[in-house]
C-alpha cells in the first residue's frame, strides 16, 4: 500500500493519570491512523510500542498529560508531556532494568525498567526533558524509509 | 503451529472462540511483565501470561501478538474479553503453569520470540 500523506497530519489525546481502563487508547488511535495512511507495518509497530510505553508512564506516574502526534511524508513525530513528579537522574532512568515503580505497579505487569529504553530503541530520534516537581516531556521521531 | 494444536497441547479451552482455529502462530513469549513483552515480541506470536488485566490485551494488540494463553486456569475480566473480541485476539486458558505451558510448546516445536 502506497503512503497517502499530504502535508502534516496532527492529532492529540489527553492522558489521565491512574486510569488503567483507558490506558493504551491513544496509542491504538495512532496505530489506526497510521494504518489508514498506508504506513508500513514495522514502522507502525515501532510507533505504537514507543507511544504505548510513554502513555503507560503517564498513567503510572503522572497526574495527567498530553500526547501529540505529527505525521508527515518524512515520518512521525510523537510528543508526550506530563504533569508528573519528574525524573531526577535521566541517565539512570535510561538504564535497562532501573525502575522506581512501587510494588502495585509491578503487580500490574509494569515497572520492569524497560519503558524508556524501549521508547528509545523504537525511535530514530529520542529526546527527554524533565524537571523534578513539574513534569517530563518526551519527543520521539520515527522516519519513514 | 496452529491455534488448535496449541490448545490441544496445553489442554486449553477457548475463552473467546477464534474466527480461524487454524490461525498460524510463529513463536511465543512468556511473561508477566508487559514492557518485556513489548521488548521481546515478534509478529504473529502467542503470549503466555498469568496476568489478566485489560492492558494485557492492549499490550498484545500494540505488539502484534495474535493470541493470548492465560495459565493456571486464570480468566480475564469481561472488559478484557470484550476488547479481545473487538481486536480479534483469541483468548485461551490452560491448567498448566507458565513453565509447563512454555515447555510443552517449545518441545512441540514452537520457538521463543527472538531478541532483536
Amino acid at each position: 500500500m502506497a503512503l497517502n500523506i499530504e502535508g502534516t497530519i496532527e492529532g492529540s489525546s489527553q492522558l489521565i493519570g491512574g486510569d488503567f481502563t483507558t490506558a493504551g487508547e491513544a496509542s491504538t488511535l495512532l496505530k489506526v491512523k497510521l494504518t489508514e495512511l498506508g504506513v508500513a507495518e514495522d514502522i507502525i509497530r515501532r510507533a505504537a510500542i514507543a507511544t504505548f510505553e510513554a502513555e503507560m508512564n503517564v498513567v503510572i506516574y503522572a497526574a495527567a498529560g498530553w500526547l501529540h502526534y505529527y505525521i508527515s511524508p518524512q515520518g512521525i513525530r510523537i510528543r508526550i508531556e506530563d504533569m508528573g513528579p519528574g525524573i531526577a537522574d535521566i541517565g539512570l532512568a535510561m538504564q535497562e532494568g532501573y525502575s522506581t515503580a512501587p510494588d502495585w505497579v509491578r503487580e500490574m505487569g509494569w515497572g520492569a525498567g524497560m519503558g524508556l529504553p524501549n521508547m528509545k530503541r523504537n525511535s530514530d530520534v529520542f529526546t527527554i526533558d524533565s524537571v523534578v516537581g513539574e513534569g517530563t516531556t518526551v519527543e520521539m521521531v520515527i522516519n519513514f524509509p | 503451529m496452529t491455534l488448535k494444536e496449541i490448545a490441544d497441547i496445553l489442554g486449553a479451552t477457548f475463552i473467546t472462540e477464534p474466527d480461524n482455529p487454524d490461525l498460524h502462530i510463529r513463536s511465543a513469549c512468556s511473561s508477566d511483565m508487559m514492557s518485556a513483552v513489548l521488548y521481546y515480541h515478534s509478529p504473529d506470536s502467542l503470549l503466555i501470561t498469568g496476568l489478566t488485566q485489560l492492558h494485557v490485551v492492549r499490550t498484545a494488540e500494540i505488539a502484534g501478538i495474535i493470541s493470548i494463553v492465560f495459565v493456571m486456569n486464570k480468566r480475564p475480566d469481561e472488559r478484557a474479553i470484550e476488547l479481545a473480541g473487538q481486536k480479534k485476539i483469541p483468548l485461551l486458558t490452560t491448567p498448566c503453569c507458565m513453565y509447563t505451558a512454555s515447555g510443552r510448546l517449545f518441545r512441540a516445536g514452537l520457538p521463543g520470540c527472538s531478541h532483536k
